[in-house]
């Protein structure tokens, strides 16, 4: 288990004072020029070699994505874009770290603004979120205040502003050309890449977006060196991770843990064990609504990090651990999903747009077992048909929780049409 | 220049060029929706999703740029695959509607369904329904069909600038719709029938009376304003149903403005189909034979001197030279092809033309416009201009009307002495002009047509010279014309000859009896009550004021219904087509013109239609060299001297939906003006809920 | 339909409020204001009516119907009234593997309403909702701008008659759990002690 003192987020249950006073006590803005000093190189290698994969779902490197920039600013300013338009069912990680350590993302944001030569930083939050929206302004307003940020930053020579910008209410601005439309006052339709944000983002000018939890670890990477965080974890998979383990566990909770740590010793370790015992274990979805369920076999030896959980089927995600347990109606959990994709479909590209419905209303029949068996193959052939050919991931989003319960669940789907048309006869 | 290989065949191509297009150059035809080459990619509808080795996904074409070594393939069976699924989404909830749809046989998703669409349908959900959506009289909406490809939007956004369309809602739910449901106040609406791939939007004025096979189609010319936009003109039996644009990058790209399209109905309208002349004061139907014995016997005892003739704005350039020809036999020096009186100078083609060519305004860096509204007078024109606008690095000033052009501009102010004071050197718009690469300005009738036109039209020749508008390879000296007739006209000098007089004097000379018979060759938009006591002979298709006036009235054909040269603002030489024929006894303009020489006794020299050409071509070389441009010479000056007035410049057209016989006929432009007004967004009315 | 208003106009302390939003963003960009300035509006007047948005367009520079698209594309915007309380349910997988279902119940049963539809005394309009982002706090609903989480069919019940009552419940955890930490406490974050606290 991870020491308490390897722990960045200390105050993720909001024991202690989030604003900057507290926020110092617990090591923030220490230092920060000093930081800054080392230059923009020098920290993008930081980062690099502590091998921080993205924390917003996608895993990509951090310091790669930073050094996609331009190297100097052309005429067109440069910006960093903060993605904390958290939605993912079962993620709820984010909005902690804003509003009870804001000051990590604040300063975060600076130094990663720095790095990508950005003078103006944008804060994405999502609408909801209005009480972690007036925690992170406020951080903000402290930090304009005590000279951390605005003009010479921290004494560093360097300029930036940073602004919160609030969503309302639609799950794909957590697409990053889709929130780069929505911060430019339009519909969160993502957009076609190429050109990808680094090129042309934010206003058409070079973009780096990243998560929230992504740029708040910054910071102590900066300040404890990249081989203390890439001493963590597993190899590619480095690093500490704020964890959601939600649904059928007796104690659910956030926590912030190594990275591969087994799924079970998570469970049993922080969200006191699945309801009724680890044999009552039904599956288990390991990054949010838009990563494949997990059976139970698996959920047994399986690590969580990027790698281990692509190996097995799944991914990591945004580190969403949903359980579900044996009394769970699992079609009924995954056609949720499926009403929750097609609610959340932009419209934009043809096979989002009238694939969502589609297999939400055969979900929905699939349900109560009003189909045919063969309709079973029909719904998988949908899937397909959506995955992967859409501008965005959502398409894949929504036809990957199908597709995991068709390939381990078919025998209930099949039990209920059987059922439903007995029970008819 | 990246090379790449596509389905096996290498091809070189420009950097930044899409696989689409790069596939198109080798003949390879992608199937899509979204996409349009005059549109801003969308990237939407997936329907031209291609494999791409190493790429991980199936990649849409349209949006994709080449690199180099890609290895593309369009028609394999994973690309067939996405397609069909793609296609089985589009029509899901897709009426199918096809045998009750306008579209069918020219529907894009139709055709493509034929390709990669099932025999059945494995969608057994309930179908989305879709309200239908106000978008104004000419187009009717079949929202049901919509498949959200939003080439629509982006037409009236990017190219109309009239942003009034857009998608509501999202997901499944998202439509399109027009702002508050409240039409669409714009000129280029039509177009939006042919940018839809599906049947969602339809020509409604000619909804449910054609199907697209039955239609005979005649490539043609539009004459509804002076920029001869190519058009096609598609007829069922001896009726046209439908104008719709051809490509003509020249001139009008792919567009036409709504007047051009939908004024057809107007065709069929208020024709003259035979021949009246005036008893006891009354018009009474005649013979042809009558008809001339009566033009005849007026004419032989009249004077040459009292005799006068005034072409129209649509007439073409046969009947005009026929016209003349005729009226230089009768010992007529008085002829005019100036209804509106605009000070032109017919010596100087220069002086007259829109010099820089409609493409060339693509290249002009600083523009000037004077006394007109180019939006109203030719909106495709106006398109261009946005167009050019749009790419930035363009000054844009006027002097005269203030209204919306979609582009923004300054305006410098109200009257030609602004004009002056640019000329001089001493306005600041001056020294954008002079500053300038490609310096132009457009000249409107509006700027001409008062007493002072003349001196307008020097003071404009004075800044072009000053700015450097005209200099090796550009000539930025734009006049626009809103009369199709009127380059023609002037290009064969049909105005006063040697102590002739011109229009104003024309009517003088009618009231005071100096005048005693005048020819109306189409002309309906002189004032009518100047004409006095004199003989009118009226030859034209329409029942309009002339019509009215008239002694003897001859009917003549519409441009559909004719083989006819006409000359465009740009002064270029271009010929209609004959669609349909003419309605009744009605004829060809200079057939009656050829029968009436006889009649009077003085035969014209032609007697087939090569003749005339011929004679065209000798009254004026230019007509020797059809579709092409020579640029005109700039000359010594050009104009008349004289103050100029204060008075605001405006546009001649008041309402853009209604400027000749035939606009004026029709009865979808008459709704049209009850929707929408004058056009443009002006008095456009705001109907509904609109807040 | 809903009946629009003719007219509308931002308070003057909302005024300045969306002044300096609009200065948040780059000159010439000001269009990033919409979403804000929607959000402005619809706090002033508790929706969003065409005449907002044909202000909001005024003051952008943008087109209406571009404007139009926005409040139709987030859900959050309110297009017709709401009640004073706005009652969001979250349905979604991880509150329904933790009761939704008996929260959604209880919230219709307490206010006598179906979903979207508003209380006869316009006090209360009941919503079902998407993930609303507390997960581990499961089941939970938003009121207006707070969370109420982990519910159950009477802390819900509790929560919407408190209201009635004229009273403000506390938000959060309504089983006295310490945010999202494990009941009963942290399995972490024990050690550590910081030099100030609550300064």
């Amino acid at each position: 288990m991870l020491r308490d003192q390897d722990r960045i987020f200390t105050n993720l249950y909001g024991l202690h004072d989030w604003g900057l006073k507290g926020a110092r006590a617990r090591g923030d803005w220490d230092g920060t020029k000093e930081i800054l000093a080392r230059g923009r190189d020098a920290i993008i290698d930081e980062v690099k070699n502590s091998g921080l994969r993205g924390r917003g779902g996608a895993g990509f490197g951090t310091g790669m994505k930073w050094s996609f920039m331009p190297k100097t600013e052309g005429p067109r300013p440069h910006y960093l874009v903060i993605n904390a338009d958290e939605g993912e069912p079962g993620t709820c990680k984010d909005r902690e770290i804003m509003r009870f350590d804001p000051h990590k993302l604040v300063e975060g944001a600076l130094i990663a603004g720095f790095a990508v030569g950005a003078h103006a930083g944008y804060i994405y939050i999502r609408g909801e979120f209005v009480r972690e929206a007036e925690h992170l302004q406020a951080a903000i307003d402290q930090a304009y205040d005590a000279g951390l940020i605005g003009k010479n930053a921290s004494g560093s020579g360097w300029d930036f502003d940073l602004y919160v910008h609030r969503g309302a209410g639609a799950y794909i601005c957590g697409e990053e050309s889709a929130l780069i439309e929505s911060l430019e006052g339009k519909k969160g339709q993502p957009r076609l890449k190429p050109p990808f944000p680094a090129g042309v983002g934010l206003y058409g000018c070079p973009t780096t977006v990243n998560n929230v939890e992504s740029i708040a670890v910054v910071p102590a990477i900066m300040r404890r060196g990249a081989t203390w965080f890439a001493g963590l974890g597993r190899p590619k998979n480095t690093g500490t991770k704020v964890f959601c383990i939600s649904g059928h566990v007796n104690k659910p909770c956030n926590v912030e843990e190594e990275m591969g740590i087994p799924l079970k010793e998570l469970i049993e370790k922080h969200a006191g064990g699945v309801r009724g015992g680890w044999d009552n274990l039904l599956g288990v979805i390991p990054g949010g609504s838009s990563v494949p369920v997990l059976t139970r076999e698996v959920c047994d030896n399986v690590l969580m990090d990027f790698d281990s959980l692509r190996e097995v089927g799944s991914g990591l995600g945004t580190a969403a651990v949903i359980v579900m347990d044996k009394s769970t109606d699992i079609v009924r959990a995954i056609a949720r999903l499926s009403r929750f994709y097609m609610h959340e479909s932009c419209g934009q590209c043809t096979p989002c747009r009238e694939g969502t419905g589609w297999m939400m209303r055969m979900m929905n029949r699939m349900v109560t077992g009003d189909a045919t068996v063969d309709e079973i193959d029909l719904l998988f052939n949908v899937t397909k048909q959506v995955e992967g050919h859409t501008i965005c991931a959502l398409g894949d989003a929504a036809a990957w929780p199908i597709q995991g319960l068709i390939k381990n669940f078919r025998h209930e789907i099949e039990r209920r049409i059987l059922a439903r048309s007995k029970s008819a006869a | 220049m990246p090379k790449l290989t596509i389905d096996g065949r290498e091809i070189e191509v420009e950097a930044g060029t899409t696989v689409l297009q790069a596939a198109e150059q080798l003949g390879i035809e992608i199937p899509r929706f979204c996409y349009h080459e005059r549109l801003a990619i969308a990237g939407n509808c997936r329907m031209c999703l291609v494999e791409i080795e190493k790429m991980p996904k199936p990649v849409a074409s349209c949006a994709m740029p080449v690199g180099e070594g890609m290895v593309v393939h369009t028609n394999n069976a994973n690309v067939r695959k996405a397609r069909q699924g793609v296609m089985e989404f589009l029509l899901i909830n897709h009426p199918l509607d096809c045998p009750i749809c306008d579209q069918g046989g020219e529907c894009d998703l139709q055709d493509q369904a034929m390709a990669y669409g099932r025999d059945h349908s494995r969608y057994d959900e309930e179908k989305r329904a879709v309200a239908e959506k106000n978008f104004g009289p000419l187009i009717k909406t079949f929202m049901t069909r919509c498949i959200q490809c939003t080439r629509c939007i982006r037409f009236i956004t990017e190219i109309a600038g009239t942003p009034v369309l857009g998608a509501v809602s999202r997901g499944e739910h998202m439509e399109v719709t027009t702002y508050l449901d409240s039409g669409i106040a714009s000129e280029l609406s039509g177009n939006l029938i042919d940018l839809c791939p599906v049947g969602a939007l339809t020509n409604g004025p000619a909804s449910y009376t054609y199907r697209s096979w039955e239609l005979k189609k005649t490539e043609s010319v539009d004459v509804m304003d002076a920029l001869g936009s190519a058009i096609r003109v598609d007829a069922r039996g001896n009726e046209v149903v439908r104008v719709l644009p051809r490509v003509n990058d020249d001139i009008n790209e792919e567009w036409l403005g709504d007047r051009s399209r939908f004024a057809c109905d107007g065709l069929k309208r208020q024709r003259l189909d035979r021949c009246y002349v005036r008893k006891d004061g009354k018009l009474a139907p005649a013979s042809w034979g009558e008809a001339l014995a009566a033009v005849a016997a007026k004419v032989k005892g009249t004077a040459g001197s009292k005799i006068a003739a005034i072409a129209g704005d649509q007439a073409d350039c046969e009947s005009m030279v026929a016209l003349k020809d005729l009226m230089a036999s009768l010992g007529s020096p008085h002829l005019d092809c100036r209804q509106d009186g605009a000070g032109l100078d017919a010596s100087a083609r220069a002086s007259y033309l829109f010099n820089s060519t409609v493409a060339g305004i693509e290249d002009c860096d600083a523009l000037l416009i004077v006394g007109s509204n180019p939006r109203k007078e030719a909106p495709v024109l106006n398109a261009r201009i946005r167009k050019r606008w749009l790419k930035g690095g363009f000054k844009v000033a006027r002097i005269g009307h203030k209204g919306d052009l979609t582009f923004k501009y300054e305006h410098l102010g109200d009257g030609a002495s602004v004009l002056a004071e640019v000329a001089s050197g001493k306005h600041p718009f001056f020294e954008v002009l002079k500053s300038a690469q490609r310096p132009a300005l457009i000249l409107g009738q509006g700027a001409l047509v008062g007493a002072d036109g003349p001196a307008v039209l020097a003071l404009a020749r004075k800044l072009a010279d000053a700015a450097g508008m005209v200099k090796d390879g550009w000539n930025g000296f734009n006049v626009l014309h809103t009369a199709a007739a009127r380059v023609g006209g002037l290009d064969l000098g049909f105005v006063p000859q040697a102590g002739g007089r011109d229009v104003a004097g024309i009517l003088d000379g009618a009231a005071k009896g100096e005048i005693e018979v005048v020819v109306l060759l189409g002309a309906d938009e002189i004032d009518m009550k100047g004409l006095g006591g004199a003989f009118v002979v009226y030859i034209g298709s329409h029942g309009d004021a002339g019509a009215h006036r008239a002694d003897v009235v001859l009917p003549g054909s519409a441009y559909t219904e004719k083989s006819a040269t006409y000359v465009n603002t740009e002064g270029r030489v271009q010929r209609t087509r004959l669609a349909v024929f003419a309605p009744g006894e009605a004829k060809e303009d200079w057939k009656i013109l050829r029968a009436l020489s006889d009649a009077v006794g003085k035969p014209l020299a032609y007697d087939t239609p090569k003749q005339l050409r011929d004679r065209l071509v000798q009254a004026n070389p230019v007509f020797a060299t059809p579709d092409t441009l020579q640029p005109a010479a700039w000359g010594a000056a050009f104009g008349g001297e004289g103050p100029v007035s204060d008075k605001a410049l405006a546009t001649t057209i008041d309402n853009y939906y209604m400027t000749d016989p035939i606009s004026r006929a029709s009865k979808v432009m008459a709704e049209c003006t009850a929707a929408f007004g004058g056009g443009c967004g002006c008095n456009h009315k705001k109907t509904g809920t609109h807040g | 339909m809903t009946e629009q208003p003719t007219s509308f106009a931002f308070s003057p302390e909302n005024l300045e409020k969306a002044k300096k939003v609009i200065a948040k963003y780059p000159a010439g960009r000001q269009q990033s204001a919409v979403m804000p300035l929607l959000d402005i509006a619809q706090r002033q007047d508790g929706w969003v009516s065409v005449a907002a948005m044909e202000e909001i367009a005024r003051m952008l520079d943008m087109a209406p119907i571009r404007v139009q698209e926005v409040a139709t594309f987030y859900t959050m915007y309110n297009l017709k009234p709401v009640g004073t309380f706005h009652v969001q349910v979250c349905t979604n997988i991880c509150c329904l593997l933790r009761g939704s279902d008996d929260v959604a119940a209880a919230a219709k049963q307490a206010l006598g309403v179906e979903w979207g539809q508003t209380t006869g005394d316009g006090l209360f309009t009941l919503s079902e909702v998407e993930c609303l982002g507390a997960c581990t706090n499961a089941p939970m609903m938003q009121i207006n701008d707070d969370y109420y989480e982990d519910l159950s069919a009477e802390s819900t019940q509790a929560i919407l008659e408190a209201l009635k009552r004229g009273e403000t419940p506390k938000p959060g955890p309504q089983n006295g759990r310490q945010f999202s930490a494990p009941e009963g406490g942290p399995t972490t974050l024990k050690e550590l002690a910081f030099q100030t606290e609550k300064g």
